[in-house]
């Protein structure tokens, strides 16, 4: 937790921003060279710059289009952005939290219906099992998406070159594993 | 009997928020010695200054003490105003109540009580004080100018058409600085040699001043009217006075292929080379490095075609002692190499080139006699693209600040492009536009709305070569953030602004503070632009921080303005804060020993011996004597004295004890 | 020689030819690589999108059972579980209130004394001095070697090779027999994790990778990270859609292109894997 936060006189999401991920978002001068890095910005309804804008403004109806945004639910986390960025801002950083928020506060952005469902889909599998099991993920997926004929042919093909288990790999301490699960969520209510 | 006068200052309210003033005027009121205390709002002021002076002629006052602000600030306007009053000026004491006190801390009785404090150790220092003179020391009226850029050049012709005496230094062959390398200028598009080379010529005439090109500050000493330079004269290989400047030996010369520092790396130059044709003084120089006899031991072409005979391969570099009154420093600036930005191909794609590479190929006597061609294959660019802050304004990889020029520049560049590419497009990828000196935003509107360059508000990522052409991907930040990309024949980086190499051991040589970025310190943002902190030393032009040419020609002017107040008197004056052996009665003669412990440690070589001697002429004893044109009043020699023999003069062993124990004894 | 090996998901299941060629490297060079014991996921993309304290307590479980079994180095051959490994020992090793917070979840100590090496860095230590030998089969074709992004960024915390035209594989590769052409998307992200949720990104952003790849003449891509590889292999299809051509450059791990140079199977390297034919 940052003090800066309390004295920085930044309010709102920018200014949570700032505790929980040390992204002070008065850096930006808004170049947009992590725009035109960012591989994904033109599937983006905001760039990456123009969500740093909306952050700095405090407007608090352009911090809940932020929060309700595609854009942090496209982006890669591929690092482009901070690698470039001539004020270090680890936007990164700054993404995997807005998505958290945006998550908690049930504001995710319906067309990334299918990323925000392959990743609980992920971590599902996990949580029983402490590895992936690929089938599992698979038919969560389709459960949660009714994408039922998407890359239908493809698991097959996957069988067919050994990359397919049929079997999951359980570990030996899955109760730790559901343990640290447990906590991480308990700590998500708050 | 001490008759002292107290006088508190509320300074505004920069004293009186914290400290209470009135308090501290009464309490010193009542102190022995003192004959008269008040308190006043603004003690510096003409009425405050007037309560000093009718103060000490009504009362009588042999001692003042003014508590307010630092001695930095105003200690000589109070000394000056005792002296008017006919009091020695050095009776005159300030004791600091706002840098020491009012300023670091809170209002309160402790805060007061500091006060109080400090004008008490004051009051009974000011005691033991005694009347002193000032020194006068002789100034010697020749100036030197470090540098022959345009700023370099400014302060030696002005300081010169004075009257005074100038040796003027540059480090490369010729004279004219980067100045000379720009095809056009900004923003009246004048030829940049056209109106520099005349006063190149002008000070290589001029009977006042000695110009030494080639040549570097190889060390400084003494002070401000009286210092000792030795200069190094690098040796050209070139007997100056037999060369006529023919050119015979530069075109024969067989090593034609080193790149030209001149052209920025986009033309070569020959062993034995003049930087460029109007270049003064027009006789060359042999690059040691390149050529071959230096090398080899063979070739000797230039000796065998030179008509009279003026190579000298044995000629060693000279060390020259010159005695000077002031020093101009006018070393200028350099680029940063954009190679650290290896997102931009810089160093990897040959037509990604700086801005000052651009200056060569506009300049119609660079290395393609003005047409922009690409490094690569000699192509007319089609499209090419300006970034603006390569370097500055990036934290990240480059420079926080913001180089000043570049927009600028940017813009002139693009509008010579469109000039000399009629159909060819140009970008300019830009965050912000500075253009705040006279005429320059209608500069910049010209290159938008009458030659079609592009503005584009954005940063680019990065820039790849494909099939012969740059792929620059760039983005729109004024229309959400959209990408852009373009593919160009030509990007030019505005590199950022940084100090010259070797900046920082000039700066030590010369004793004058330096910033972080090895840019020269000025003595007051604000008020003080052209002088440094040391006495004697100004500053001219690019060395201080980047700027434009209007502005240090000014800033020349304005230093050269500095030395000649300097050298309108025929003598200094100088404090006479210094240290003094003392002297008694015979048969004693000094309590100094003779151990020359002190002479060891003066970092200003400000100590000799003395010989005392009888009246037969026989030496009775040999003690220390300090110099007092040459004391700067440190006390390292005082710290070292084993006798206590010497002592510094306005802050003797006395008045600092007598301090101390005011201070204790009221505990 | 025996070093601790930390597979993760994808190399157990859809990427399976990695390990394979990876172990058979390291046996061919005496090198032990013992799996560390009841090694968990660590989270990869899913965690660190949705929930921070989880996706610092699944590597740090990882690194406590490593440190646990004594190793002092760990092999990590995928690029993002390498990335999760090293940022998860560097956040907990700056902030140790954050450390407490997450480690106690696990119950099983972490000291942060594990060293997490990526497939190269592994093979720069203990092959490479003594690669050129033992090469039977240079593998004499222009290659393009891949980086993608975990690998190099943010250097400030892997501070491994270098974030702009990194060149550890290309100097690699070249000890192994290869040229390695200069080109431009070394970097460029392949799509990562959108790979199911998101087929057509990844079709266009890896499409852009094997089209400059073929342009400059490359014979194979070589890479280090099974995400990368799924996106450019598996995913040919959606590659050539957005191409509108059929591109047939196969993609190679690191360890399958050193394997074929030394002389090893194709079938223990696991080439037949591959949905690309690999020709060369």
């Amino acid at each position: 937790m940052s003090s800066d936060a309390h004295h920085s006189g930044i309010s709102g999401l920018g200014g949570e921003v700032l505790e929980h991920t040390d992204v002070k978002v008065s850096h930006c001068y808004q170049c947009g060279k992590c725009s035109a890095g960012c591989p994904l910005s033109e599937e983006m309804d905001y760039p990456p710059s123009v969500i740093m804008r909306m952050l700095q403004t405090g407007n608090p109806s352009l911090e809940d289009k932020v929060l309700r945004s595609f854009s942090i639910w496209v982006c890669l986390t591929c690092e482009m952005c901070f690698a470039r960025c001539p004020m270090s801002i680890d936007i990164p950083k700054m993404m995997d939290f807005l998505r958290e928020k945006s998550l908690n506060e049930k504001k995710a952005n319906p067309k990334a219906k299918e990323i925000v469902a392959f990743h609980k889909s992920f971590l599902d599998s996990i949580k029983y099992t402490g590895r992936l099991y690929e089938i599992g993920l698979f038919v969560d997926y389709k459960t949660r998406t009714l994408k039922i004929l998407d890359d239908l042919a493809l698991a097959p093909k996957m069988m067919k070159r050994g990359k397919l288990n049929i079997i999951p790999e359980l570990i030996k301490d899955r109760s730790g594993i559901a343990a640290i699960f447990r906590k991480s969520n308990k700590k998500n209510k708050n | 009997m001490s008759k002292i006068g107290v006088f508190v200052c509320h300074c505004g309210e920069n004293i009186s928020a914290t400290v209470d003033c009135a308090k501290v005027a009464e309490t010193a009121g009542k102190y022995d010695g003192v004959a008269f205390s008040v308190d006043y709002k603004y003690m510096c002021s003409d009425p405050g200054q007037s309560l000093i002076k009718s103060a000490i002629k009504e009362k009588g006052l042999t001692g003042v003490v003014v508590a307010s602000c630092s001695p930095r600030m105003h200690e000589p306007t109070f000394r000056k105003a005792c002296a008017e009053a006919g009091l020695n000026p050095f009776m005159c004491e300030m004791a600091n109540l706002r840098e020491h006190c009012s300023w670091v801390h809170e209002k309160g009785e402790a805060t007061t009580e500091k006060a109080i404090d400090l004008v008490r150790i004051l009051v009974e220092k000011v005691k033991y004080n005694h009347s002193l003179n000032e020194i006068k020391v002789p100034v010697t009226k020749t100036a030197l100018v470090i540098g022959g850029g345009i700023a370099g050049i400014q302060a030696s012709l002005d300081i010169a058409n004075t009257g005074h005496k100038v040796i003027l230094i540059e480090k490369d062959p010729s004279i004219g600085g980067h100045m000379s390398q720009l095809s056009e200028t900004f923003p009246t598009l004048d030829c940049s040699q056209c109106i520099l080379t005349p006063r190149m010529v002008e000070v290589a005439q001029h009977p006042n001043i000695t110009l030494y090109t080639y040549a570097e500050l190889e060390s400084l000493e003494g002070f401000i009217g009286n210092f000792k330079a030795k200069i190094r004269r690098k040796s050209k290989s070139i007997d100056e006075k037999l060369c006529t400047g023919c050119g015979q030996c530069t075109t024969k010369c067989p090593v034609k292929k080193i790149p030209s520092e001149f052209n920025e790396g986009l033309g070569k130059r020959t062993a034995i080379y003049v930087p460029f044709p109007q270049a003064v003084p027009n006789k060359p120089v042999i690059d040691r490095k390149n050529c071959t006899y230096y090398i080899k031991g063979k070739c000797k072409v230039c000796e065998i075609v030179c008509p009279t005979g003026a190579i000298r391969f044995d000629q060693e570099d000279q060390i020259m002692e010159v005695e000077i009154g002031a020093i101009v420093i006018a070393t200028g600036f350099t680029i940063k190499q954009p190679d650290f930005f290896p997102e931009y191909g810089y160093g990897k794609y040959a037509d990604v080139i700086t801005g000052l590479q651009f200056e060569r190929l506009a300049s119609a006597s660079g290395p393609t006699l003005g047409e922009i061609r690409r490094p690569s294959d000699g192509k007319v660019p089609e499209k090419i693209v300006f970034l603006a802050c390569a370097g500055s304004r990036d934290p990240a990889k480059g420079i926080p600040y913001c180089s000043k020029i570049c927009c600028m520049y940017i813009a002139k560049h693009a509008m010579l492009y469109q000039h000399k590419v009629h159909g060819g497009k140009s970008y300019v990828f830009y965050m912000d536009i500075r253009a705040g000196g006279k005429q320059y935003e209608e500069f910049v509107r010209r290159a938008i709305e009458d030659d079609g360059v592009n503005y584009i508000r954005g940063r680019v990522s990065r820039i790849y070569e494909k099939n012969g052409k740059l792929i620059v991907n760039g983005v729109d930040t004024l229309l959400n953030a959209m990408p852009v990309e373009i593919e160009a024949d030509m990007v030019v980086l505005a590199t950022a602004g940084v100090a010259n190499e070797g900046a920082e051991e000039l700066a030590q040589k010369l004793h004058i503070s330096y910033d972080p970025y090895k840019f020269f310190a000025e003595a007051h943002p604000k008020l003080k632009p052209v002088e440094t902190n040391t006495a004697g030393i100004f500053l001219a032009g690019a060395c201080q921080a980047p700027r434009d040419i209007p502005e240090s020609v000014a800033m020349a002017s304005g230093a050269a303005v500095k030395v000649a107040g300097l050298f309108s008197q025929d003598e200094l004056t100088r404090e006479p804060i210094i240290a003094v052996v003392n002297r008694q009665a015979p048969p004693v003669y000094s309590s100094c020993v003779g151990c020359f412990l002190c002479v060891s440690a003066c970092p200003y070589q400000a100590i000799e011996k003395e010989e005392i001697k009888n009246r037969n002429g026989e030496v009775i004893k040999s003690v220390a004597k300090v110099n007092p044109g040459l004391c700067q009043g440190c006390g390292t020699c005082v710290a070292f004295c084993r006798t206590k023999s010497i002592d510094i003069q306005g802050y003797t062993h006395e008045q600092m004890y007598t301090e101390v124990m005011a201070l204790l004894n009221e505990y | 020689m025996t070093l601790g090996f930390y597979p993760g998901c994808s190399l157990k299941g859809s990427s399976r030819e990695y390990a394979e060629s990876v172990l058979a490297v390291a046996k061919a060079f005496d090198i032990i690589l013992e799996e560390i014991e009841d090694w968990n996921c660590c989270g990869a993309t899913a965690a660190h999108n949705m929930n921070k304290e989880l996706s610092l307590a699944l590597p740090a479980r990882i690194l406590s059972l490593a440190e646990r079994q004594g190793f002092k180095e760990i092999v990590v051959p995928c690029a993002a579980c390498y990335s999760r490994l090293t940022v998860t020992k560097h956040e907990l090793g700056k902030d140790p209130a954050l450390k407490a917070s997450v480690t106690d979840a696990n119950g099983l100590g972490y000291s942060g004394s594990v060293s997490v090496l990526n497939i190269v860095q592994m093979l720069d230590k203990y092959v490479t001095p003594n690669l050129a030998g033992r090469v039977v089969n240079p593998f004499d074709h222009k290659v393009a070697c891949y980086y993608g992004c975990l690998l190099v960024r943010p250097h400030e915390i892997l501070k491994f090779d270098r974030e702009e035209d990194p060149q550890s594989l290309d100097a690699l590769m070249l000890k192994a027999g290869a040229t390695p052409i200069d080109w431009a998307f070394k970097t460029e992200c392949c799509g990562a994790g959108l790979s199911v949720s998101r087929t057509n990104s990844v079709g266009r952003l890896s499409g852009k990778i094997i089209g400059d790849a073929k342009d400059r003449g490359a014979e194979a891509v070589i890479v280090a990270c099974p995400m990368c590889h799924s996106n450019l292999d598996m995913r040919r299809d959606a590659i050539n859609s957005y191409l509108g051509e059929k591109i047939d450059i196969p993609v190679l791990y690191i360890t399958q292109a050193i394997g074929l140079a030394l002389g090893l199977d194709r079938k223990t390297l696991g080439l037949q894997r591959h949905f690309v034919k690999v020709s060369v």
